[in-house]
């Protein structure tokens, strides 16, 4: 998607989160870039019209599952239904030049890899996937690679994300290693800050 | 060393720093709304976790709540999925003793407009709340961030945040605001100097005397749409301003503890030579009333300006989302702004659904009628306190004489998940923080403003300068 800042309102629009879920929103994501008409929860995608010029429904697009995109993809809302639709959808890495913060952290809370990369480079996979062939790559998270026909570009994540990805590990579980010193944090915190212990109730 | 505003909360908050460079940041207060919770509490329930400082948390609905016939409490919700959203709340709220303010309370509102107006929001605090919008907060000195509803889950279970810390970027306003501009027109007037990703990773303090001259309304204004420019969080010194904003509020400090919160809060500022990564400097006097001409908040002239032409730009990765923008609003280069036909106005959302807002729409809809064209324009208080508040100076009286419905509090046309919305090809003068395609209604045109550019509007049927309309 050659454009920048693409909105997580446009990513998945207001009318699905009102769902309890986690799961279920592929057929909804880029909604109303996606069909031609109009859609909401009990309105089944199978009866909608899709649209023919919209990236994700070009035949050689289809079933992709790296999204390619100009800076700031994911700004505005922090909902993470958009990054639920983006997954659902089979969406397993979104490069771009350059994320917003909260969209970031949603995707690696999800296992979506978001790859920042430089401008120059982002242009050149753009060359490439708008190209006949189209592009195919493979992305190696340990070496932190992105690897192409003739080359390979480097890119760098937070190690700690990174490990997490690599080895499937909860971020709660991880940070609830440190309960004790969560703990003694607090204990010394109010004991300087005794207005801040009481409950709101 | 010298230490920033923002250096000085997070240094008290980080509990760890890893070898990677992330932290673990205590969070004080954590504000909870349907709409992003209820996966939050699931995952929680499913690992067998609980809350890890249940008194921490405020919860209220609003994204959902209709802002009519709310008299029928629950059942003003007419969709099931969403009524199902809001109950669900409810029973997590009772499951683990969370205070909520729950559709028939008169406290309820928008997350962003309770909490400080309950003195839950406090200085030097950290706060998240699954809304980006939750840099309101920053206006009272407090770290506060929005995030997504894994990290409302991690926060519940945690009572922590894990991130790296984010740049630091001070804006200075110098001189005064322009008699007839708000605060809104100044942010409106940063985020387009700034652009949309701007301040993507940094923390903004926002400076200088414009800013020590608003009230802690105004300041709310400013640092709410701070994620605009993609900031992570904005924040503005504590002063005496806020000092006097929050004594008596029901959960703030009182007595010896208020005393001794006070030595505490009085620091909350950044030291002289403190060192920032960014600082940007503008002149308040250039800020003249705005309004956002396209699909993003930074693409925004003052009132008096056109729809900028495409072709003037270098970018072209630029210059095709004006296209896009201008073709969705309906809207040709050079189309002045002022006299470009409006459908609905709204006022509200956590940007500009205060006291203070209300104030200055009433003030200039006295004695006048809103244009036959206007198909409807609607005032949405923020809370019910502020409702409450404006019926008892008789401001609702007013804004009904004018043909303006007054409607019962939630975030209403600001995100349209509720009734509130707009129809394909409508065009609204909304007091609003974002005007993406979409946004307010699929099809739907929003003009960001004021909320006294929005009256203005209302009053003439299309966007106009309010301050050459009477009685401004």
């Amino acid at each position: 998607m050659n454009r920048a800042n693409i909105d997580t309102d446009t990513i998945m629009p207001k009318q699905y989160l009102k769902c309890i879920n986690k799961y279920g929103y592929g057929d909804w994501v880029f909604d109303s870039w996606r069909y031609l008409d109009p859609g909401d929860v009990d309105i089944p995608t199978s009866k909608r019209r899709a649209n023919p010029k919209f990236e994700l429904n070009l035949p050689k697009y289809k079933g992709a599952t790296l999204l390619l995109a100009q800076k700031n993809f994911g700004c505005g809302s922090s909902r993470e239904h958009a990054v639920w639709g983006l997954r659902d959808y089979g969406i397993k890495v979104v490069i771009c030049p350059m994320f917003p913060d909260i969209f970031l952290n949603n995707c690696f809370a999800n296992g979506l890899l978001a790859i920042e990369l430089e401008q120059k480079n982002v242009d050149h996979l753009f060359e490439l996937a708008e190209s006949d062939t189209g592009l195919s790559v493979t992305i190696d998270l340990s070496q932190q690679q992105i690897e192409l026909a003739n080359r390979t570009i480097a890119f760098e994540i937070d190690e700690s994300l990174r490990q997490n990805l690599l080895n499937g590990l909860d971020n709660i579980s991880v940070t609830l290693q440190q309960s004790d010193k969560i703990r003694n944090f607090e204990q010394h915190y109010f004991k300087h800050r005794p207005w801040l212990k009481a409950d709101l109730k | 060393m010298a230490k920033s505003l923002f250096d000085k909360i997070w240094d008290s908050h980080c509990v760890d720093t890893n070898h990677s460079g992330r932290s673990v940041l205590y969070i004080d207060r954590h504000i909870i709304h349907e709409v992003t919770s209820a996966q939050a509490f699931e995952g929680l329930r499913m690992a067998l976790r609980k809350p890890w400082r249940k008194g921490s948390i405020l919860a209220t609905p609003d994204h959902q709540v209709p802002t009519t016939e709310r008299e029928q409490g629950i059942n003003a919700i007419h969709d099931p999925i969403a009524r199902l959203q809001v109950t669900t709340l409810d029973e997590n709220c009772s499951e683990y003793g969370i205070l909520k303010f729950g559709l028939e309370d008169n406290r309820q509102g928008i997350v962003h407009v309770v909490g400080p107006e309950q003195g839950a929001t406090l200085p030097g605090m950290t706060i998240v709340c699954g809304d980006s919008h939750t840099s309101t907060h920053g206006a009272f000195a407090a770290l506060a961030q929005g995030i997504g509803t894994s990290e409302v889950e991690h926060v519940l279970a945690t009572q922590c945040l894990c991130q790296k810390k984010p740049l630091s970027m001070r804006i200075w306003i110098k001189g005064e605001l322009p008699q007839g501009s708000t605060a809104k027109d100044l942010i409106l007037y940063i985020i387009g100097q700034l652009g949309m990703a701007g301040a993507n990773g940094h923390v903004i303090e926002y400076a200088g005397k414009a800013i020590n001259q608003l009230s802690m309304e105004g300041r709310m204004t400013v640092c709410n749409m701070s994620i605009e420019m993609g900031a992570r969080a904005g924040l503005v010194a504590f002063d005496e301003i806020t000092e006097a904003y929050l004594r008596g509020r029901p959960f703030a400090p009182q007595g010896p503890l208020l005393q001794k919160a006070l030595k505490h809060w009085q620091t909350l500022k950044s030291d002289m030579d403190a060192i920032f990564d960014q600082e940007i400097s503008i002149s308040a006097r250039e800020v003249a009333p705005h309004v956002t001409w396209g699909t993003s908040p930074d693409q925004v002239v003052p009132i008096t300006g056109c729809v900028p032409d495409p072709n003037a730009l270098s970018d072209t990765v630029q210059q095709v989302e004006y296209q896009r923008a201008q073709k969705y609003m309906g809207l040709a280069a050079g189309t002045p702004l002022i006299g470009i036909p409006i459908d609905r106005v709204f006022v509200g959302s956590c940007t500009n659904g205060r006291i203070e807002d209300i104030r200055s729409v009433a003030k200039l809809l006295a004695g006048k009628t809103i244009a036959p064209n206007i198909k409807e324009a609607i005032v949405v208080p923020g809370s019910g306190l502020v409702k409450a508040q404006a019926e008892k100076e008789g401001l609702h009286t007013i804004i009904r004489a004018a043909g303006v419905e007054w409607r019962a509090p939630g975030c209403s046309m600001c995100n349209a998940m509720n009734p509130d919305h707009l129809e394909p090809g409508e065009r609204c003068a909304s007091t609003s923080n974002r005007n993406f395609e979409g946004r307010q209604g699929q099809g739907g045109r929003t003009h960001l403003v004021s909320p006294v550019m929005a009256a203005a509007a209302a009053i003439a049927g299309h966007l106009v300068d309010a301050r050459t309309v009477d009685g401004f």
